[in-house]
């Protein structure tokens, strides 16, 4: 198992000196290579979980461990695309791409050489000088993706990572996300709201309850690779996935949206 | 159709040029014209009204100016008395600015020691620190020493609040993305934390460099052998007003053309940033 979280909580305390449960009691896990999906209701605890894996927060309670070790502090091979852009202003589209193989020691050449190969790779050839504010939403995110990429990590956390473009952009960067993952062997753990995007993507999808976040349910997504996501979406195994999944995570939602209504 | 279009678009960026170049004549105008009016009133009360003696007048400064640099002054060349004014502010100005980010950025990024040394910051910063210009004199002498360590402790406390805020307020999120790329915790401080403050520390050098000409010149106040505060002090014994007036025209034409320099540097360093539309400030 390469990631493994069992029995996962994560408290944070709150303004007025309470305590606030995040995620409870939370298992799961991820095989190498593995993509999972995971869903759920908005607030519900999916970025904290994502944070615990990685490292940068440590559980409350329970044992996350990456490659049988628990987790404490960033394990080796992790990348981590987060939901709000985290891209460099101040260094142009190259330099941000060449900023991980430069902080793991690599020499400015290299790196720079290793960054324009994928900048190219995520479509993104011949705006290397830019600086992030000249770019549009979609491809400052193909940025991020790049700095990620460009790690060569076998563990990869996306948050929500398409959510900001269009539907047009956002089907093509899930093919490009596929293409890229395709081959490296990499475990990808991928939030996001869109059910469609994470059936179409993943090999399981995780669904999970109205915070505090637990795992509700998880379905094997057995759909033949590789995919094209476009032509998937109208297939009727598609469909069939898509309603046993989406009755399982409306009901979440509606707790959710009752619970915002009671406040 | 299309040629249409070229023409309308060519008429366009000629009216909007041929706009800018009569804003700008009107601008330049009406501040000649007041240059002009405030000057010219000044030299007419003086002849007439009141009393040059305290109030001097332009003609008599301009003249005072024309001796300094031709002549000299009372104290040697000009040039060597701006030279000794600009060498304590710069070399203060580096060595507070230098201190006060290092201390800034450190304590910003760690709330323990900026808990702990709080009290102490607050006390030092509330020190009218212009009176320790008489006590660096007592201690390092009449020289370049006392002034360089007054120019020091007005800067320092000018960049210090700047970079502690700059450094507070990077966004966790960038640091958080440096750690999962592997930077460590120097790495972090001098790729992002730096950067992500360097607009807070810039925005503070410009007064921090006004603040180094004053310690500079309130030090040569204090007590000096030459520079521009010497200059003006000995003017005010000797009631020479156009030299009192003579002397704070050089040193503000000293600060415009520094302001002017961090303004350069500023833009160059900043380049990553989005302009600011709207000419008011960029203009500023
Ligand atoms: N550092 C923190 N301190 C206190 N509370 C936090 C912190 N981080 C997250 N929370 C709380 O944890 C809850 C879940 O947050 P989280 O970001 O994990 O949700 P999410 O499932 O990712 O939501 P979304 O889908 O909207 O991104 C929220 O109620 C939030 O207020
Ligand atoms: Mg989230």
């Amino acid at each position: 198992m390469l990631i493994e979280l069992r029995g996962a909580t994560k408290r944070f305390p709150t303004g007025t000196g309470g305590i606030h449960t995040v995620v409870r009691e939370l298992s799961m896990s991820v095989d190498s290579g593995e993509f999972v999906a995971v869903v759920g209701p908005t607030g519900c605890g999916k970025s904290t979980t994502l944070s615990l894996v990685s490292g940068l927060e440590p559980a409350s309670a329970g044992a996350v461990s990456v490659r049988g070790a628990p987790v404490t502090g960033i394990p080796d091979g992790i990348g981590y695309m987060f939901q709000t852009d985290a891209v460099l202003p101040w260094r142009s589209v190259l330099d941000n791409v060449a900023t991980g193989p430069r902080y793991r020691g690599t020499g400015k050449r290299e790196a720079r050489e290793q960054a324009r190969d994928w900048v190219a790779r995520v479509g993104l050839a011949g705006f290397e000088n830019y600086y992030p504010h000249q770019l549009s939403g979609g491809m400052r995110k193909r940025v991020a993706l790049a700095q990620v990429l460009v790690t060569s990590p076998s563990i990869m956390l996306m948050d929500e990572p398409f959510s900001a473009l269009d539907v047009q952009t956002r089907a093509l960067m899930q093919g490009e996300l596929l293409r890229l993952w395709e081959g490296t062997g990499a475990a990808v753990v991928f939030v996001t709201h869109d059910l469609d995007e994470a059936i179409a993507l993943a090999d399981k999808v995780v669904v999970m309850t109205a915070a505090p976040a637990t795992v509700k349910a998880e379905f094997r997504i057995e759909l033949d690779r590789p995919r094209d996501v476009e032509q998937l979406r109208i297939t009727e195994e598609f469909l069939a996935i898509y309603r046993k999944v989406w009755s399982s995570l409306s009901e979440e939602v509606d707790k959710t949206r009752k619970m915002g209504d009671r406040k | 159709m299309t040629i249409e279009t070229v023409q309308s678009e060519e008429f366009l960026t000629h009216s909007v040029r041929a706009a800018k170049r009569k804003r700008a004549v009107r601008v330049w105008g009406l501040r000649l014209t007041i240059i002009v009016v405030w000057l010219g009133s000044w030299e007419l009360a003086a002849t007439y009204w009141i009393d040059p003696f305290f109030y001097s007048k332009p003609s008599a400064i301009a003249n005072r100016l024309y001796e300094w640099f031709t002549i000299g002054t009372d104290f040697g060349s000009i040039w060597a008395n701006l030279l000794t004014t600009v060498e304590e502010s710069v070399l203060g100005f580096f060595i507070g600015a230098v201190l006060g980010v290092l201390l800034g950025v450190i304590l910003g990024r760690s709330t323990y020691l900026a808990e702990v040394l709080n009290p102490f910051i607050k006390a030092a910063n509330a020190v009218p620190r212009i009176v320790l210009a008489s006590l660096f004199i007592v201690w390092f002498g009449l020289g370049l020493g006392s002034k360089v360590a007054t120019v020091v402790v007005l800067v320092f406390f000018a960049v210090f609040f700047n970079a502690f805020t700059g450094a507070r307020e990077v966004e966790r999120n960038l640091i958080d993305n440096a750690r999962i790329l592997g930077a460590s915790r120097i790495a972090v401080l001098r790729t992002i934390v730096v950067p992500s403050a360097t607009s807070w520390i810039l925005s503070s050098l410009h007064i921090a460099f006004g603040f180094a000409l004053i310690g500079a010149v309130v030090g040569e106040y204090a007590g000096a052998k030459s520079g521009m505060g010497f200059l003006i002090a000995n003017a005010q014994g000797t009631f020479d007003t156009p030299g009192i007036y003579a002397g704070m025209i050089v040193i503000t034409v000293v600060a415009l053309l520094a302001e002017w320099l961090i303004g350069t540097a500023e833009n160059r360093l900043l380049r990553w940033r989005p302009k600011v539309s709207g000419s008011a400030v960029s203009e500023l």
